[in-house]
């Protein structure tokens, strides 16, 4: 089982120790479909749990990306920048948006474990 | 042609029913058209100049050094080569437009005539006030009109699109809680339905209000429970659309207002829909304190790369102080301008909203559109507009998937759930109506609703354009679920570019043609 936790917003998440990476699910890309635009926070920002992570554009919509998780930026996906349909292409790899430096870690507890996200995907669809 | 090559050659595919169905309009999109550079034969030209050889030059000394990168051509070569062009721009005047008046309606060529009257076309805005009555008696008139219609009191003519005039309503409900309230007013928070128009929002967050959704009910309409729940001492207004963006009347207005004003707070309308309800609903008996009024929609006047919009605001007796400048006004010397603070009596005017008096072009394209319409006339062109889509909707509710029951106003909304099972998607589907000859209709949009389909005829077309319509529609859909996925994923087949990498289009776009082009030409021919 993968250790990625997923929010009812279709984000994921993954931490090393005390360092989180932050992306959009398979299912949020596919919905989104093809996006063309990114907008990624300053490093340095502190942003709080529910905060805007990032913001998407896609085709057909925009949309905020949320912090399941508060901590400090410690590095944005600039890559994104010239190339966003990474994020269609690659979501749970080269198409993360930001790291954070977290303080508490074990919140992603809370979070959906894979086959939970998997079962609520299928409710909402 | 000689730069041009049939694509349809390779591609004698098409069955007849879209032989048959296919209108004369889009079949220039099948031809290739070279870049006016890349049909360049150098030394041709359209005009003869004067043998400069001899002649002294006025450069001053200054000499040019490299090539100046116009294309040679003669005069009928550039005029095929833009008439070319212009015949792969689907547009109203070659077929029916299913994204409807938020792109473009009909404009009557009246209007165009009368908006080229050289009394109004040579007007400059700052010529001496006697010789422009006509214009301004016009102004004044329109303004009636559109008072008369919307049944309010004050309204100011100079905002000069849609999303400016939401601007310049948010902005009087501001100025009006600062007045009440003083400037330290806590009603911040506008509400704003999940499926409105992206402008609302973007509005209230530029006038400084916090944007709090409203969900739909599941009758496509305003939750009014949930609207209840939300309401409360910071709450400065609520901003509907109505008929909203699913195409249905908001059957619990006159409750969502009498609501808003029992909690204080004022009653935006955006008037993008007005053109659905003109001559049969006054906004101002529904208690709206104001509304914008999509000149270019419902008066028919060109815009979406035809023209300027224009977005007057009509504002109830609360808001009517605080209506920007300038006004036009009659008096016993005939009319004049007030544009200026000393002038403004007890008014509050919150200042002016754009240079001048406003789109006079538009005005003058309404006010013709008004009296050849007259009041019985704008009655049955939204009765027209409302019909037509109630048409397209029973004919394809058993193809495609309506969103909601019931009948709706001037435009039907089907979602993806009849494509279900077939891997295909909204896009898909609209890609292939472009191979029948259409333009798709409006998709993904309101965002309530799973790959949305909004459709919008409007009142000028006829039964049998409807039909043909309808009979393509009924084809794709048939076709979809019967399978026949090539047709949908591979189109539009029958245009010069494919599907498009719609990213890189819109982060690496080329927008200007460059000499290393001769490589690409090369290229090409090999």
């Amino acid at each position: 089982m993968d250790e990625r936790r997923y929010t009812r917003d279709h984000e994921w998440i993954k931490i090393d120790k005390d360092i989180a990476i932050i992306g959009i699910t398979e299912f949020a890309q596919e919905q989104l479909g093809d996006i063309v635009f990114v907008e990624l926070p300053e490093v340095g920002k502190l942003l709080s749990k529910g905060d805007e992570a990032a913001v998407l554009e896609s085709v057909k919509a925009a949309a905020e990306v949320y912090c399941p998780i508060g901590g400090e930026v410690i590095e944005v996906n600039d890559g994104l920048n010239d190339d966003p349909s990474v994020v269609n292409n690659d979501p749970y790899g080269k198409g993360w948006f930001i790291k954070l430096r977290v303080t508490d870690p074990e919140s992603i507890d809370q979070l959906m474990d894979e086959l939970d996200y998997n079962s609520f995907v299928e409710s909402v669809t | 042609m000689g730069h041009s090559k049939d694509l349809t050659k390779n591609n004698m595919n098409l069955n007849n029913s879209s032989e048959k169905t296919s209108t004369l309009g889009h079949k220039a999109l099948r031809l290739e058209e070279d870049l006016i550079f890349e049909i360049d034969s150098p030394g041709t030209t359209g005009v003869d100049f004067p043998d400069f050889r001899f002649k002294k030059d006025k450069l001053g000394g200054l000499k040019k050094s490299t090539k100046i990168g116009l294309p040679g051509l003669s005069e009928p070569e550039v005029i095929r080569h833009f008439t070319r062009l212009s015949q792969k721009n689907y547009a109203i005047d070659s077929g029916i437009y299913p994204l409807g008046s938020c792109t473009m309606k009909h404009n009557p060529r009246l209007n165009e005539k009368l908006a080229r009257l050289k009394g109004f076309s040579n007007l400059h805005p700052l010529q001496p006030i006697e010789t422009v009555q006509g214009a301004l008696e016009l102004i004044d008139e329109t303004a009636n009109w559109l008072k008369k219609l919307t049944g309010m009191p004050a309204i100011a003519m100079s905002p000069a699109a849609g999303a400016h005039g939401e601007l310049c309503g948010m902005m009087a409900i501001r100025a009006a809680l600062d007045a009440r309230d003083g400037a330290n007013s806590l009603r911040r928070r506008v509400l704003v339905p999940e499926s409105a128009h992206g402008t609302n929002p973007a509005t209230a967050a530029v006038c400084g209000f916090k944007v709090d959704a409203i969900p739909a009910n599941r009758s496509g309409r305003v939750d009014v429970l949930s609207f209840k729940e939300k309401l409360g001492d910071d709450v400065a207004a609520v901003m509907l659309t109505n008929p909203n963006t699913c195409g249905l009347f908001e059957s619990e207005i006159l409750e969502i207002s009498r609501l808003i004003h029992e909690c204080g707070g004022y009653f935006y309308c955006d008037g993008a829909n007005f053109n659905a309800i003109v001559g049969r609903v006054r906004p101002g008996d529904l208690g709206i304190d104001c509304m914008h009024i999509n000149l270019h929609k419902t008066f028919s006047t060109p815009h979406g790369g035809g023209g300027p919009g224009a977005g007057p605001v009509v504002f109830s007796e609360a808001l009517a102080s605080f209506v920007p400048r300038p006004w036009v006004v009659s008096g016993e010397h005939g009319f004049s301008i007030i544009e200026n603070d000393e002038d403004k009596g007890d008014l509050l005017p919150i200042g002016r909203m754009k240079a001048f008096h406003g789109q006079m072009g538009m005005f003058i394209r309404t006010y013709a559109y008004l009296l050849s319409h007259g009041g019985d006339g704008l009655f049955q062109a939204s009765g027209d507009a409302v019909l037509n889509a109630n048409y397209i909707m029973a004919e394809l509710c058993d193809y495609l998937s309506p969103s909601y029951d019931g009948p709706c106003m001037h435009e039907c909304l089907f979602d993806d759930r009849f494509l279900e099972g077939t891997g295909l998607t909204t896009l898909d589907f609209s890609k292939a109506m472009i191979d029948e000859g259409y333009h798709p209709m409006t998709m993904y949009f309101p965002l309530i609703v799973h790959g949305a389909m909004l459709i919008e005829p409007t009142e000028t077309e006829s039964k049998k354009s409807l039909d043909d319509f309808i009979t393509v529609m009924r084809q794709l859909a048939i076709d979809a679920k019967s399978g026949q996925n090539n047709r949908f994923i591979g189109a539009p087949e029958f245009t010069p570019r494919r599907r498009l990498d719609e990213t890189k289009a819109a982060r690496q776009p080329i927008l200007r043609w460059k000499e290393q082009g001769e490589d690409r030409n090369k290229a090409r021919q090999k």
